[in-house]
């Protein structure tokens, strides 16, 4: 690379064949919005129904509220179950729940946020009219499906507690338990699970 | 996969997850302390002073990229989604684009009308194979709905980007920064659009075909240009890591990847609670599930069953009239009187007009065949038709080789209350006015009288209660 491109490149910031490919691209786009005319991409009756607000809101929608909406509740979710688990050690259990509740919920999640307007029945007129039926069946369908995807977890979940603790019993040194065995739990063994359980 | 998490021992205040949380929990020179893998690569472009002063000018509330913390977020794994995006929304692209030119551009019928020069080169759409448009548009739909776990993974894998201060030290970031708006609004926007379309929820109430096409190509030129800036960088960051050696570690033995130049890998990793594998499987799954609820919806049969949220999963019964109807009668104000026994079809192009009462048509030599009917939300079922092949009907208005034809239905208006055939699609012996379907009279809200049935045609052209045809020739 010459020197001009050096020079170039560092007053630009990046490789002047990155400036033509973007110059480029913005042409294109700015080529695509007279096609479709710049007033086309304004609704001057209800604002939000504007393809410019759809566009830049789908970010929006996206960045600033999706994201930190699932990025939240995740975290809310650790930090509920320690503030529930956090002054009772003997609940902790021998395998973390974490993603156990997190892999249901995304799956339920995943399922509303792509087939909503049949869950909440939006858009029952145009439903209608294009099929004849009515939405009525989704929103029972939805929560069947959650259901199922939390109590297939629900047993996987406690298949793998069952495979953990035989596994500690099978490990640990044979002999009489430290502490004698309390309520209904009696596999729970008494060493501590550790904060690796969470 | 998400950031949030942290050991028994932080204060979950002090991990600092989703954005609006940092700022609250984290003292200002601790958060300031985060520019200094950003400012590492040290250099500003010109005009120097006004990107120092961007840097200099962190507003309060933007949280600061410490904040993110899955140890799994890096290079790699997002090379790996970009990647899987690389190869498959092409595809969805094509099918697009295809789609639009099978609605027929050259009988003015592509919507939207106007695309200058952004379009496939054009061709008559063909009648062969009968199952073109449902391969197309079902591709189209099922493709762009299974993706979508894996673009949001994508999305979330660069999260900290949109946070990392400054955001810009040159004009190169600037008009970067500006192509990004075409790539992830496009994507969400294409996404967003389609997914209410093919449920028949017209909230964003423009019109969809418009904003849908021409939103694709925002998306594909941005889409194009991020390949172009990125493809480097992807190739090297899949190849820092061996996806076999990813697929054998267990989440107890997963470590960040090296820290990278664009500050996704976290600088304050949290102990991984998912494998790289359990991550990549968990998108799998997400898209696997979404195939499963959806893909019936286009190849029918049992797998329609398993369609359980879509409007084309449904069940209309066992009769033979019993299957998926778009747009009913009473929706085109069909009036029972208009069917009845004074409705006539009248072919007109020849030297004179001609018309037929239904008996008439039926004593006409029948034809039969089973053609998939498959309409823009990317369903499609096969069925039984019978009635008289549109070649026959063109011989008899005196038009024998037809360039096109025009159909019009008894639906005063509306969108698609008439439709333009290609010659080919007139000609094809398959072509048919269908008067019955499963060897029973057509039902109202299938087009009773009788209605047009065309290999590989698109549902909302194969007309309904069809009142006349004019041959051109």
């Amino acid at each position: 690379m010459g020197a001009t491109t050096d020079r170039a490149r560092r007053r630009y910031g990046a490789h002047p064949l990155h400036l033509l490919t973007l110059l480029a691209s913005f042409a294109l786009v700015g080529y695509v919005v007279s096609l479709l005319g710049v007033h086309s991409l304004w609704n001057d009756r209800v604002w939000w129904q504007s393809i410019i607000v759809w566009f830049l809101g789908a970010i929006v929608l996206h960045d600033l509220v999706l994201f930190p909406f699932y990025a939240l509740a995740d975290r809310s979710l650790g930090a509920g179950w320690r503030a529930v688990t956090g002054r009772a050690p003997r609940v902790t259990p021998a395998v973390s729940p974490r993603n156990y509740l997190r892999i249901p919920a995304m799956a339920s999640g995943l399922l509303l946020l792509l087939f909503f307007p049949g869950i909440i029945q939006q858009g029952s007129a145009s439903y209608e009219r294009a099929t004849g039926l009515t939405q009525a069946p989704y929103l029972g369908r939805w929560l069947l499906l959650t259901g199922a995807f939390f109590a297939i977890s629900a047993i996987a979940y406690a298949a793998r507690t069952y495979q953990t603790r035989r596994h500690r019993a099978a490990t640990e040194p044979a002999g009489p338990p430290a502490q004698p065995v309390e309520g209904s739990d009696p596999a729970e063994p008494g060493a501590p699970v550790g904060e690796s359980a969470w | 996969m998400a950031d949030a998490d942290d050991p028994p021992e932080h204060g979950a205040h002090e991990a600092g997850a989703a954005a609006s949380d940092e700022a609250v929990g984290e003292p200002a020179a601790v958060a300031a302390d985060d520019d200094v893998p950003g400012q590492e690569g040290g250099e500003f472009g010109f005009p120097e002073r006004l990107w120092r002063s961007v840097a200099d000018h962190r507003p309060p509330g933007v949280p600061s990229t410490r904040a993110f913390r899955s140890p799994l977020r890096g290079p790699w794994l997002t090379s790996v989604f970009g990647f899987l995006l690389l190869i498959s929304l092409p595809l969805v692209a094509l099918t697009g684009l295809l789609d639009w030119i099978a609605y027929g551009p050259r009988l003015h019928q592509s919507i939207p009308g106007d695309v200058g020069f952004l379009h496939l080169p054009l061709f008559d759409w063909p009648t062969r194979p009968a199952w073109l448009f449902q391969l197309t548009e079902g591709l189209h739909v099922t493709l762009g709905l299974v993706l979508v776990p894996v673009v949001l993974a994508k999305l979330w894998s660069v999260m900290p980007k949109l946070f990392v201060w400054p955001p810009l030290r040159s004009v190169a970031d600037l008009l970067e920064r500006l192509s990004l708006v075409m790539i992830v609004g496009g994507i969400v926007f294409e996404m967003a659009t389609g997914i209410l379309n093919i449920q028949y929820d017209y909230l964003f109430g423009f019109n969809f075909y418009t904003a849908h096409y021409f939103g694709a190509w925002v998306f594909m030129t941005g889409f194009v240009v991020h390949v172009a800036l990125k493809f480097p960088t992807m190739v090297r960051s899949l190849r820092s890591r061996s996806l076999l050696g990813v697929l054998r570690t267990p989440v107890a033995d997963t470590e960040p990847e090296a820290p990278d130049a664009d500050g996704l890998v976290p600088t304050d990793p949290a102990p991984p609670t998912l494998s790289r594998r359990g991550a990549l499987a968990l998108v799998g799954g997400g898209s696997l599930l979404v195939a499963v609820l959806t893909v019936g919806q286009s190849i029918g049969g049992v797998a329609r069953e398993a369609a359980l949220l879509i409007p084309r999963g449904r069940s209309y019964g066992d009769g033979p009239n019993d299957f998926q109807v778009n747009k009913t009668a009473a929706a085109a104000s069909i009036e029972p009187s208009a069917t009845g026994s004074s409705w006539r079809l009248t072919l007109s192009g020849g030297a004179t007009e001609v018309t037929f009462d239904r008996p008439t048509l039926m004593a006409m030599r029948q034809h039969t065949v089973d053609l998939p009917i498959a309409c823009v939300e990317g369903w499609s079922t096969t069925q039984r038709w019978t009635g008289v092949r549109l070649a026959d009907l063109a011989r008899e208005a005196g038009v024998p080789r037809p360039a096109k034809g025009h159909v019009q239905s008894l639906e005063g208006g509306g969108g698609f209350s008439e439709a333009w055939l290609q010659g080919n699609q007139v000609l094809d012996p398959d072509a048919l006015l269908a008067l019955c379907v499963n060897g029973v009279d057509l039902s109202p809200d299938h087009g009773y009288p009788a209605r047009v049935i065309v290999p590989a045609l698109p549902g909302v052209h194969c007309t309904k209660w069809v009142r006349s045809i004019e041959f051109v020739a």
